[in-house]
C-alpha cells in the first residue's frame, strides 16, 4: 500500500510541476508585454515592468515564481490593480466550492439511485424512462439547459430567483444545471456496474442462502458496484469545476469561475496563470485522493 | 500379400460423388464488415441516429444554398424577425438570416469537431502503437508522460492554449483540442496493441523480416480500428460541447463567422424576447450530440464481439 501511495503522490507532484512549468512558459513566451497598449512615458513603463518583476531574464522570473508559489504568494492581478491573487481566491473560491460541492453531492446521490433503480427494472419502462433522462442529460449541455430553466422557473413561473447568491433558493437552479451531466453519467455507470455484478457467483450464493432481493441489492450488489463508481468522482469534479465557468455566468454568481472567465477575456495574464495552476492543483489533488481511496477499498489495485 | 487380400474383401463401397456436398458451404461468406453491419442493424436507435446525422450533414453542406441570403449581410428591414416565409428560422438582432447562419455555423462546428477528433486519434494511435510494440523503457517513459499530461484538466489547458495562440480562429481551436486530446486514444491503442502483439500473425510477420514500422502500421494499428471508430464517434459530441463551452465564455470562433456555440451564446442574452433565436441552434446541437452518442453506443455493440449478448 505504501509503495502504491508513494507512486501516486509522486505522479501527482510531477503533474503539478509540469502544469506550473507549461503554464508559466506558454504565457511568458507571448510576444509583447501587458503595458503595450497603455500610452505612458518610457520611464514609467520601465518602472512598472520592474514593479511586476518583468524586466528580469525569463529563467530568473520562473524561479522567483516557483519560490513565490511555494510560499503561497500567487502574484498580483493586472486589472484589479494591487489585488493579490491569493485574496481573490480567498474571496471568491468559497462561493464556487459551496455551489460545486452541493451540486456534486446531489449529483452522486441521485445518479446512483437512478442507476440502481434502472438496473432493478432492466428492460422495463422505469429503466427506459431513466435511461432516456440520462441520455438527455448528456445531450443538453449547461449553456442550453441553463438559460431555458432560468426562464421557465425564474421568469415564467416565478418559482425561483433568476440570479444571485446567498439564499438556499438561489442555489437550486445553478446546482441543478451544474450537476445534470454528472447525474446522467452516474446513472449510466451505476446501471452498468449493477448489471455486471448481478451475474457474479456470490449473488447466486446469496440467493441460495435465501436472502431477500432487497438484502442482496443492499448488501452485495450495491457495495460491489461502489468500487468502480469511485473512479467517476475525478471526472465529475472536473465537470463541475469547468461547468462553474458557464453556470456562474448564466446565474450571475460571484464565484471564482466567473473571475477566471473575466481574466481570460481581459487577458489578465498573472491572474490566468495563477488560477490555471490553482484549478489544476485542486483537480490533481482530487484525483490523487480518489486513487488512494481506490487502493484502500480494493486490495487488487495495489498490486500493480 | 495377406494385407491386400484383406483390403479387397473389406466391405466398403465407393461413395457417390454427390455425398461430398455435405462439405459445401451453402451460406454465403460473412466478412467482418458484413457481420458488423448485421449486428448494427439490430440497434434501431443507432440506425435512426445515423440517418438523422446524414440528413444534418446534407443540410449543413447545402442548407445555405437553399435561400438567397448569406451569413454576414444585415437586413435592417427585418431585424429580430420571427420565422417567416422569407426567413425560415427568422433573423437575429443584426438582421442576419438564421437559416443560413445555423447551417454555416454547423459547418464550422462539425468541421472543428471532426478534425479535432481525428487528429488526436491519429496521433494517439501512432504513439500508442509505438509504446505498446516496443514496450520496456520506451513504454514506461511514454506512459509516465501521458499520466502526467492527463492529470492536467484538458479544458483548462485548452483555454490556456487558446489564450496563447490567439482566440477566434478555427485552426487555433483544432490545434488546442489536438494537443490536449491525444492521450486518451494513445492509452487505448497501447492496451489493444499489447493484446494483439503476442498473436501468431505478428510473429509470422516478424519472422519474415518485417520492420517494426511495417508491423505497427500494417498489422497492429489496423486491428485497433474498430475500437478507435467507437472512440471517435463518442468524442465528436464532446468536442461539439467543448466548442460551445468555449464560445459561451468568449473564446470561440470570432464573429461574423458563426458556429453553433456562438449562436447559442449570443442568443442566450436575448432569450426572453426572441426565444426562437436560442432554441433553434440549441435543438440542433442537442440533436447532433444525442445522435453521435447513440450511434457510438450502437457501434460499440456491433464492433466489439465481446459485448454482444
Amino acid at each position: 500500500m505504501l509503495r502504491y501511495a508513494l507512486k501516486r503522490i509522486g505522479i501527482a507532484l510531477l503533474t503539478i510541476f509540469a502544469l506550473t512549468t507549461i503554464t508559466f512558459f506558454l504565457l511568458h513566451l507571448l510576444p509583447g508585454d501587458p503595458f503595450l497598449n497603455i500610452k505612458v512615458p518610457v520611464a514609467i513603463q520601465e518602472k512598472q515592468m520592474a514593479y511586476y518583476g518583468l524586466d528580469k531574464p525569463i529563467l530568473q522570473q520562473y524561479f522567483i515564481y516557483l519560490k513565490n508559489l511555494l510560499t503561497g504568494n500567487l502574484g498580483t492581478s493586472l486589472k484589479y490593480v494591487g489585488r493579490n491573487v491569493t485574496d481573490i481566491i480567498a474571496d471568491f473560491f468559497p462561493v464556487s466550492a459551496a455551489l460545486g460541492l452541493i451540486a456534486l453531492f446531489f449529483a452522486e446521490l441521485i445518479g446512483m439511485t437512478f442507476g440502481i433503480l434502472s438496473a432493478q427494472f432492466k428492460n422495463r419502462w422505469p429503466d427506459y424512462l431513466l435511461m432516456f433522462f440520462a441520455i438527455l442529460g448528456i445531450a443538453l449541455p449547461s449553456m442550453v439547459i441553463g438559460p431555458l430553466i432560468r426562464y421557465f422557473f425564474g421568469v415564467e413561473l416565478r418559482l425561483l430567483p433568476v440570479s444571485g447568491w446567498g439564499t438556499p433558493e438561489q442555489i437550486i437552479m445553478p446546482a441543478f444545471v451544474l450537476g445534470l451531466a454528472t447525474v446522467a453519467a452516474n446513472t449510466r455507470m451505476m446501471r452498468a456496474c449493477m448489471l455486471a455484478v448481478t451475474t457474479q457467483d456470490y449473488i447466486k450464493t446469496a440467493q441460495a442462502k435465501g436472502l431477500t432481493p432487497t438484502q442482496i441489492v443492499m448488501r452485495h450488489e450495491l457495495k460491489n458496484s461502489l468500487v468502480p463508481m469511485l473512479a467517476g468522482i475525478g471526472p465529475a469534479v472536473a465537470s463541475v469545476m469547468m461547468g462553474s465557468f458557464v453556470v456562474e455566468k448564466i446565474f450571475v454568481i460571484p464565484g471564482l469561475g466567473k473571475h477566471f472567465v473575466n481574466a481570460v477575456t481581459t487577458l489578465d495574464y498573472p491572474l490566468i496563470m495563477s488560477l490555471t495552476i490553482f484549478y489544476g492543483t485542486i483537480l490533481v489533488t482530487m484525483n490523487l485522493l480518489v486513487d488512494l481511496l481506490y487502493g484502500v477499498v480494493d486490495p487488487r489495485i495495489r498490486l500493480d | 500379400m495377406e494385407r491386400t487380400k484383406a483390403w479387397k474383401t473389406f466391405p466398403f463401397a465407393k461413395l457417390e460423388r454427390s455425398g461430398m456436398e455435405a462439405e459445401e458451404m451453402v451460406r454465403p461468406h460473412t466478412s467482418y464488415l458484413k457481420d458488423v453491419w448485421r449486428a448494427f442493424k439490430r440497434r434501431k436507435t443507432a440506425l435512426v441516429s445515423a440517418v438523422i446525422l446524414l440528413i444534418l450533414v446534407v443540410l449543413v453542406l447545402f442548407g445555405p444554398m437553399m435561400n438567397p441570403y448569406n451569413y454576414y449581410s444585415n437586413d435592417y428591414t427585418a431585424i429580430n424577425s420571427p420565422p417567416t416565409a422569407q426567413h425560415w428560422f427568422g433573423t437575429d438582432t443584426l438582421g442576419r438570416d438564421l437559416w443560413t447562419r445555423v447551417w454555416v455555423g454547423g459547418r464550422v462546428s462539425l468541421l472543428i469537431a471532426i478534425l479535432a477528433t481525428l487528429f488526436p486519434f491519429l496521433i494517439g494511435m501512432v504513439m500508442g502503437g509505438i509504446s505498446g510494440y516496443f514496450g520496456g523503457k520506451v513504454d514506461m517513459i511514454m506512459m509516465r508522460c501521458i499520466d502526467i499530461l492527463m492529470g492536467i484538466p484538458a479544458m483548462i489547458y485548452n483555454i490556456l492554449l487558446i489564450v496563447v495562440l490567439g482566440s477566434g480562429n478555427i485552426s487555433t481551436l483544432i490545434i488546442a483540442f489536438t494537443l490536449t486530446g491525444w492521450m486518451g486514444s494513445a492509452r487505448a491503442a497501447r492496451g489493444m496493441v499489447l493484446q494483439i502483439k503476442a498473436r501468431e500473425f505478428v510473429m509470422a510477420s516478424k519472422t519474415l523480416g518485417a520492420s517494426p514500422a511495417r508491423i505497427i502500421f500494417r498489422h497492429l494499428l489496423p486491428n485497433t480500428l474498430g475500437i478507435m471508430v467507437v472512440g471517435v464517434t463518442l468524442t465528436i459530441p464532446m468536442i461539439i460541447f467543448a466548442e460551445a463551452f468555449l464560445s459561451f465564455i468568449g473564446l470561440g470562433v470570432a464573429p461574423p463567422n458563426p458556429s453553433w456555440g456562438q449562436l447559442i451564446s449570443i442568443a442566450a442574452e436575448v432569450f426572453k424576447s426572441y426565444p426562437y433565436q436560442f432554441i433553434i441552434p440549441c435543438a440542433f446541437v442537442s440533436l447532433t450530440m444525442l445522435c453521435f452518442n447513440l450511434l457510438g453506443d450502437g457501434l460499440r455493440d456491433a464492433l466489439d464481439p465481446k459485448l454482444r449478448a
